[in-house]
């Protein structure tokens, strides 16, 4: 009992101390871009029957730290990526300033659209914790 | 003594040289996504709800807000030629130098004397475009426009509806998505406005 005492005592310190990190550690990203780039070739592979999926059908930001999206067509010809049509070599850089759940229509995706969540700054240590936790879930979803 | 009054020059000099290159580069943000390399916006040649021929660059020399709609949407169209015509009216005299374009993706029941009661409402500056079926699905191909109808009675249809931001030389600079308030659309027209 007292072996398993011992035990226990590491591994409840080490949940402690993870849970404190992710509640008063600010959240940081090195940028506060989220960078989606068509790659040369895309349309190729696309005309090969390649399924090429590049945007994801929703894209979380963070208000604050990482409210940038940035869209980049590296292809050599015009694709339509996210909510617009890009020329080769174009970058689109959209700015988010509210807190909120945007929704463009883009015809990349199955269901037609595209939807930007944005979260609002993630300032008191229980929004921290909430925003770390549903990230890593999401991750291993 | 000398040496301290040009240290004190330099100084100042520099200060203000930061000082000014600081607000250059604020001043240049936009709140509306920006393309890089800015393009040129794609002519069209539609009916326009003035009774003539509606061409972009006719508009040449002016900032040209150009959006997508049709005059029987009760969701998002009404709201974002609100905010166009309350952004204008708060320009003033520099909204002379601004114009709106909004394009039909609904041609069976807009045309030109529909689109012009419509938009009159909003603004009577507003100009609306119409065209065949064709001619308008060319337009929203050249600016990756999605449309579709909505099956049912009432003949809706679901657009993107981001207004395109062209500039006095007709380059495509920014889109702004739905949503935004008028002040932020009066922040970017006057950088555009401003720029050469």
């Amino acid at each position: 009992m007292k072996i398993l005492h011992w035990v226990a005592i590491p591994f409840v310190a080490g949940a402690l101390g993870t849970t404190a990190w992710a509640a008063l550690m600010p959240v940081q990203f090195g940028s506060r871009e989220e960078l989606f780039e068509i790659p040369e070739g895309t349309w190729a592979r696309r005309m090969s029957g390649d399924k090429v999926e590049i945007l994801p059908s929703e894209v979380r930001l963070v208000l604050g730290v990482h409210d940038v999206l940035l869209l980049r067509n590296l292809d050599d010809v015009p694709q339509v990526f996210g909510p617009t049509i890009m020329m080769p070599g174009q970058s689109f850089r959209l700015p988010f300033e509210l807190a909120s759940s945007y929704q463009f229509a883009c015809t990349a995706h199955a269901s037609g659209q595209m939807t930007v969540v944005v979260e609002p700054p993630l300032l008191s240590p229980w929004a921290r914790l909430r925003w770390r936790a549903t990230s890593l879930w999401r991750s291993l979803a | 003594m000398a040496l301290h009054v040009i240290r004190t020059i330099l100084l100042l000099a520099a200060l203000l040289l930061g000082a000014a290159s600081a607000l250059a580069d604020d001043g240049e943000t936009l709140k509306a996504g920006v393309f890089d390399p800015a393009r040129a916006a794609p002519d069209f040649a539609l009916a326009g709800s003035d009774g003539s021929e509606l061409k972009l660059s006719r508009y040449r020399g002016k900032v040209v807000l150009l959006g997508f709609g049709f005059t029987s949407c009760i969701a998002v169209c009404p709201i974002t030629l609100g905010t166009l015509a309350a952004a204008h009216k708060k320009l003033g005299a520099r909204g002379n130098d601004v114009q709106v374009v909004y394009v039909t993706v609904d041609p069976e029941r807009d045309d030109a004397p529909r689109m012009k009661k419509y938009l009159a409402a909003f603004d009577p500056t507003f100009i609306g475009g119409t065209g065949s079926d064709a001619q308008l699905a060319a337009v929203r191909k050249d600016y990756g426009i999605a449309a579709e109808k909505v099956a049912g009675p009432d003949g809706s249809y679901t657009h993107s509806s981001f207004v395109y931001l062209i500039d006095r030389e007709g380059l495509l600079r920014a889109l702004m998505p739905y949503g935004h308030p008028a002040e932020d659309y009066i922040h970017d027209i006057g950088i555009l406005l401003a720029s050469p």
